[in-house]
């Protein structure tokens, strides 16, 4: 145990540099905060690519960007948006919040999470070495089949972008099984599967889609990087290959995985609204159930993607139907919301902003998306810029306005500090109005008949106004995020200290100090409802006593034992990307980097297979 | 199982809540993904069935006594598995080893006859490059043979590490979930046997 003492609170003597200790962390907080800063510079660069094509099209005939750098930008704002900003941005808040929420002091899995994270890392990188090896992909982010074979993308755009994605699926899939097992196994004394937070169960489904929904793009590409490097036939028309094998695999992933970056967003918002109308969330168990639901469905719709290759009349009704019931428990949940709020003790704070910016702008995404689920309907809008205003209203109206609410809720535990609420609130209304200026004027851009990843477009089809609108809009987000910035230069420096429970809230998170301590709970609480925290400080209406939590011994602190930093996880991803990026270079680095991954796969595998003497015990 | 686990309650990091171990939770998890894995290449194959423009076809080329062989040999390896573990249990460790060594080689006495399998038919003319059906046939029983060649290493590690003597009955759980894996690659080898081999 004395090699150890390092990890015990207020004995950190050993000479550790802090790179070193950020880089073999396995705690599930500092990994947490590896997420959430990669994932916001990925979401800056995606931005950047944004505002690139929104000045591009300003103007019609402009001359920016080349036709052929603008497909290389749409295809890689898609990308990153969806695999390196919300998707990760939401993996941030599972590995800070998922322990805390449940009254545990790690995940189940220490090193596999920060694996997880390398891994991540690795994919964005190998995906945005395009740019430095001047192929970068540009076959949009669904990367259609056969556009993307080697007949119509020779070089190695498409390579990258297809040993990227693979990567990031390994991190995802290995995040999946970990929270899939913390949630179930590692949940605090009395915490029942009812009694658990919105936020978990929100993300305990989005674990179910990830692991269950991601295999079907790795086989994808597996195919179509067969036919790349191998030559075999899987979407070679010419052969009787179908292309729509791919459509059809990318969408048996690609529906399932919207739902995988709005529902964290959802669980975020099933947390603020409680906490600032103080009151519980309106049919708690209900919006679990839909939840539910909706990943159940989330599997059963994804061919309302491909309404136009023409399926036929019976797979078109199937789908159109199954669209439009996944429609039911997405309106329950905004019902459940509205009704928290109603007669609630609000306070206007910036999450709570940012929450009900979500709610307005997701039922207007959500709206247009029922639209889409009538065949003759979607027909008419399908690759047109009604579909982007559509997608944008869900992802950026819905997941990043939730997003930007659990950061504002949460910043104060994570930092210990509390962003700056004018800042905060001016964060907010430049973003609202930038997002509807920028993606509203696109519905009707879109019914006019302006295409999808166009370049382009000449003076007189009447859609010069409304792009100029829609590009003022985008530089208008990206000054809210300069405030955002600016807000959290600000806080750091100067902020209010928060405290540990800053907004009252109901959750356990908010009963331990802000931030936590490596442990995160010196006395693992014994939980007796779905807001725990809440009951603990006021009782409840039924006669239930406020119960004051025992302040921790000293003796109860000195015996946790958290497990220690490994150098592994960052060496396997290492290795892994050395392999796979081996592709693109030499079949020898090929075989020297699965060697290498090999060697570090045993080393982190058998790394407390037997503990020497003193060393104690580890999972 | 359950009553060595209440002991270790106390001191186990790996026992969650529930009474089930992480490690053998998150093998369940995985086991999920590689249901949709095999899935998904299965139905491709099942898709491309009988639309390949060009020979050689499925029932001029495919071995099936040898590919029985294959399936009897893979599915003996099971029972092999079983035994492994009932002998570490009964920390028997000189028939444990045995067995864990004679499940690894019956799982490369199936990767061998594969690596036969594949050699005659690219003799025969059905390479990946050749026809739809070259390319989802190797493909997927290719990936289903990948992981078969990783349970064998998965299993000779196992077995390494129990000839250093590293490896004892409270290593029990680490050998289960090896078997779980190893009867999982099993299963589906039964799904490749029936759809890809016996049904015309």
């Amino acid at each position: 145990m004395a090699t150890h003492a390092a990890f015990m609170p207020g004995a950190v003597t050993e000479k550790q540099s802090v790179l070193v200790s950020w880089l073999t962390t396995v705690d599930h907080k500092r990994i947490g905060i590896l997420y959430g800063t990669s994932a916001f510079t990925f979401f800056l660069i995606g931005g950047i690519e944004a505002l690139i094509m929104r000045l591009q099209l300003a103007v019609p005939d402009n001359t920016v960007v080349s036709a052929q750098l603008f497909n290389e930008l749409f295809t890689m704002h898609g990308t990153t948006m969806v695999f390196l900003a919300i998707m990760p941005m939401s993996a941030a808040f599972f590995n800070y919040m998922i322990p805390l929420m449940i009254g545990a002091r790690d995940v189940a899995f220490p090193r596999l999470n920060a694996l997880s994270y390398w891994i991540f890392l690795a994919g964005g990188l190998l995906l945005h070495a395009s740019f430095v090896f001047g192929s970068v992909p540009d076959g949009g982010w669904f990367g259609y089949a056969n556009l993307t074979t080697k007949q119509f993308s020779p070089g190695h755009s498409i390579d990258f972008w297809i040993l990227g994605l693979q990567i990031l699926g390994i991190s995802s899939m290995l995040a999946g099984f970990n929270f899939i097992v913390t949630i179930i196994n590692m949940r605090a004394p009395g915490m029942t599967l009812m009694r658990m937070p919105l936020f978990i169960w929100m993300s305990f489904v989005v674990q179910f889609l990830v692991v269950l929904a991601f295999p079907a793009i790795t086989v994808g590409l597996i195919l179509l990087m067969f036919d790349r490097f191998f030559g075999t036939l899987f979407y070679a028309p010419a052969a009787g290959g179908d292309p729509l094998l791919w459509q059809h695999l990318f969408w048996i992933f690609g529906h399932p995985e919207v739902y995988i970056l709005i529902l964290p967003a959802m669980g975020i918002v099933s947390e603020v609204l409680p906490t600032f109308a103080r009151k519980p969330l309106f049919g708690a168990p209900v919006v679990i159930y839909s939840g539910i639901m909706i990943g159940f469905f989330g599997f059963g719709v994804w061919s309302h993607h491909m309404f136009s290759v023409g399926m036929g009349p019976v797979a078109d009704s199937a789908f159109s139907i199954a669209t439009m019931l996944i429609a039911v428990p997405t309106g329950v949940k905004i019902l459940n919301w509205i009704a928290t709020l109603w007669g609630g003790s609000i306070r206007f704070t910036s999450a709570l902003y940012f929450a009900l910016g979500f709610i307005a702008m997701f039922t207007m995404g959500g709206l247009s998306g029922v639209m889409h689920a009538s065949p003759p309907v979607d027909l008419q809008q399908t690759d047109t810029y009604f579909v982007v205003a559509h997608f944008h209203y869900v992802l950026f109206g819905g997941s990043i306005f939730g997003l930007a609410a659990g950061a504002y809720y949460w910043w104060p535990k994570i930092t210990g500090r509390v962003l700056d609420e004018r800042l905060g609130k001016l964060h907010f209304w430049l973003m609202l109005i930038g997002f509807n200026v920028t993606f509203f004027p696109q519905h009707y851009l879109g019914l006019i008949g302006m295409p999808r990843r166009i370049y382009t477009y000449a003076p007189d089809l009447g859609w010069n106004f409304w792009n100029l609108v829609s590009s003022i809009g985008a530089f208008t987000i990206a000054l809210s995020f300069l405030v955002f910035i600016v807000n959290v230069v600000k806080t750091m420096r100067a902020g209010a200290p928060a405290g540990p429970d800053p907004w009252d809230g109901r959750t356990l998170e908010w009963s331990i100090p802000s931030p936590p301590p490596v442990y995160n709970f010196a006395v693992v609480p014994a939980v007796q409802d779905r807001d725990d925290f809440w009951l603990q400080k006021y009782g409840d209406e039924h006669g239930g006593k406020p119960r004051k939590a025992p302040a921790p011994r000293p003796e109860d602190i000195a015996a946790i034992h958290m497990p220690p930093p490994s150098y592994w996880p960052i060496l396997l991803a290492g290795g892994l990307l050395f392999m796979l990026a081996g592709a693109l270079v030499s079949i020898y680095q090929v075989i020297l980097g699965g060697l290498l991954t090999l060697f570090c796969m045993y080393r982190f595998a058998l790394e407390y297979h037997r503990p020497r003497a003193g060393g104690g015990h580890h999972g | 199982m359950s009553a060595q686990a209440a002991e270790h309650a106390v001191h186990d990091p790996n026992l969650g809540i529930t009474g089930l171990d992480h490690r053998k939770m998150g093998m369940w998890a995985f086991l999920g993904s590689e249901c949709m894995f095999f899935g998904s290449l299965i139905g491709t194959y099942m898709s491309y069935k009988g639309k390949s423009l060009t020979g050689p076809t499925p029932h001029e080329i495919f071995n099936i006594p040898l590919t029985s062989v294959s399936a009897f040999v893979l599915l003996m390896s099971s029972v092999w598995m079983v035994l492994a573990l009932n002998y570490l249990r009964l920390n028997n460790m000189r028939w444990a080893k045995f067995w864990i060594l004679m499940t690894a080689l019956f799982g490369a006495w199936f990767v061998g006859n594969q690596v036969y399998e594949f050699a005659e038919f690219v003799h025969e003319g059905l390479t990946l490059q050749t026809s739809l059906f070259g390319s989802t046939f190797f493909v997927l029983t290719g990936f289903h043979g990948a992981h078969v060649t990783g349970g064998v290493i998965w299993l000779l590690s196992l077995w390494a590490l129990a000839l250093m003597g590293k490896l004892g009955p409270e290593d029990y759980l680490k050998v289960e979930i090896a078997g779980l894996y190893w009867h999982f690659v099993d299963i589906v080898w039964i799904a490749i046997f029936t759809l890809v081999y016996l049904i015309p």
